[in-house]
């Protein structure tokens, strides 16, 4: 098992100043055995940057969050990633038998440790349920305290790891516009793992596609915010990026090819659509 | 059991629910009642088994003189030593055991191959090593006692969620918070079974080494009837036992509804 403070280790010199949010990953290789998780990834996001990475599962990107997280170790490459880094995950990780409040305060350093969680928690629209136990609380609230737990830590970076996929359709649209509003106020850098191409348009400001352990496409994402499904741009860009994920239909495939739609980085934002994809856009 | 399926009105419901509980007492009161009336017509010797109302009346008369109370109070004072010496020493066991890798293979083998034995046979030992006092009762109690507070405490700390712990690390707990606030409060529903089964195991014991030369406490109590044919003052020995072991069960049930209050089954209830 690698070692816990693995991201901290990695840390290059010469990387980004302190009180930076910025990452930077170059050469990062993990192995599981003979699988190859992670190939030789190079990366990086800006200071405040808003990054979505998109994948099927399987695809690395859970490998590459809890490499960021400083969970594991990478094998090899040079990693630097601010100290100052949370963590929200799928599920809200809650412990059961603490209170919400107490799960936010959990471990702060320096003093007024309840002013500064009951503020966390206020943020995220929790200031009525300070002393409510994780079970009486619904998916939407604890993922809201899980959220809270981290930015009462004052990240930089805060990492996402579908921290939407078990909510409902209505509770995960308010969570997309607290994350986004709570990036905006507290300008931190943010990595979000999605499977939701609809959600890396609406929050990022890129978006990263992973597949076997590659990073393939980059997609810049300037729409104006804030953004809405169906906006001008919106179907072209879920267009662009489905593409991306492989999600398009064989033509399609065939007549764009594999080579200059999915390895080409950063292509240009006006390419011209295949006629043939426009089905998907639908789906 | 009806044939047809028509709704049964509410009044005729509630009916059958209570005449369904009285014939739940019902039978048990039958039975009370032939014990009462073979005893009286001289079916059963009272020197074979002794009539309920013997039986009262004997309780009566031991509350009354103290006998009762004082034996008691022999008796718990075992079972509260006992306890309170496994519930330390399976503990920090299972403490050493869970925490560390180190104390995992240190006791943890030793551990799972003692706890095979049968306590029950270690008693010519125990006589051997710490005589026939107040010590072998006591120190047998707590062995048999220290097994299961050290298993369910030690499979609870090994089977805290590793998600639990993944968050401890990203927000950097220090290992003593982490112990303290994420292992310990993860082991205790297991711990708390733990608890409950060794004080049964307790009782089990208390009765056994009660009945090797004891000279108090209700197995000595039991004993000491026998000798005079008393199956009155056994039968109260008997109940006896049977009410502390419902009384303390029901104890550590309160006290696992107050500790585990943070529990989605318990949430509500208290």
């Amino acid at each position: 098992m690698a070692s816990v403070i693995a991201g901290d280790r990695m840390s290059s010199p010469h990387g980004p100043s302190a009180g930076s949010g910025a990452v930077s990953i170059e050469g990062v290789t993990r192995r599981f055995g003979d699988t190859i998780a992670l190939d030789n990834v190079d990366f990086s996001i800006d200071d405040g940057e808003f990054v979505a990475l998109l994948g099927r599962s399987g695809s690395g990107k859970s490998t590459l969050l809890r490499l960021l997280a400083g969970l594991d170790a990478p094998d090899s490459g040079q990693l630097t990633v601010p100290r100052e880094r949370m963590v929200v995950f799928q599920e809200p990780r809650l412990l059961p038998w603490k209170r919400a409040i107490e799960n936010v305060a959990l471990g702060l350093k320096g003093s007024q440790q309840l002013a500064r969680a009951r503020a966390a928690m206020v943020e995220v629209g929790l200031g009525h349920r300070f002393d409510a136990y994780p079970a009486t609380m619904s998916g939407g609230e604890a993922q809201r305290t899980a959220l809270a737990r981290a930015l009462v830590r004052d990240p930089k970076l805060l990492l996402l790891d579908e921290p939407f996929a078990a909510l409902d359709a209505l509770t995960r649209m308010r969570m997309q516009r607290l994350v986004e509003a709570l990036w905006a106020r507290h300008r931190l850098s943010v990595l979000m793992i999605t499977h939701d191409v609809d959600e890396a348009i609406l929050l990022a400001d890129r978006a990263l596609v992973i597949e076997r352990g590659c990073l393939l496409t980059s997609v810049k994402i300037d729409l104006p915010r804030p953004r809405e499904v169906g906006q001008p741009g919106f179907v072209s860009l879920r267009k662009r990026l489905l593409g991306a994920i492989g999600v398009a239909d064989a033509d399609a495939d065939a007549a764009a090819g594999p080579e200059t739609t999915l390895l080409t980085a950063n292509p240009p934002l006006d390419a011209p659509i295949p006629a043939s994809r426009s089905r998907i856009a639908v789906a | 059991m009806r044939g047809n399926a028509q709704p049964i009105p509410a009044a005729a419901r509630t009916a059958s629910v209570s005449s369904r509980q009285w014939l739940r007492i019902a039978s048990p009161l039958a039975l009370l009642a032939l014990w009462q009336i073979a005893a009286a017509e001289g079916w059963v010797s009272s020197h074979t088994l002794a009539s309920p109302a013997q039986v009262l009346a004997s309780l009566w008369a031991l509350v009354n003189d103290g006998t009762l109370a004082q034996n008691l109070l022999v008796s718990l004072g075992r079972v509260v030593k006992g306890m309170a010496i496994a519930i330390v020493a399976g503990g920090s066991l299972a403490l050493l055991a869970g925490l560390s890798r180190l104390g995992e293979y240190a006791i943890d083998a030793p551990m799972q191959m003692l706890r095979t034995l049968p306590v029950l046979a270690l008693i010519p030992f125990f006589i051997l090593w710490f005589g026939i006092g107040e010590t072998p009762k006591v120190a047998l109690i707590a062995v048999a006692a220290t097994f299961p507070i050290y298993l369910t405490v030690y499979a609870g700390i090994r089977g805290v969620d590793t998600k639990l712990i993944e968050v401890a690390r990203v927000i950097d707990l220090s290992r003593t918070a982490l112990i303290r606030h994420v292992i310990l409060p993860a082991a205790l529903p297991s711990a708390l079974v733990g608890l409950r089964y060794a004080v049964g195991v307790s009782w089990l014991i208390l009765v056994v080494v009660e009945q090797i030369n004891a000279t108090s406490g209700i197995g000595y109590l039991m004993n000491d009837a026998r000798d005079f044919m008393r199956t009155d003052i056994m039968v109260v020995g008997l109940l006896i036992y049977a009410a502390l072991g419902l009384i303390v069960d029901i104890m550590v049930r309160l006290l696992e509804r107050h500790l585990l209050a943070w529990r989605p089954s318990l949430l509500g209830t208290a």
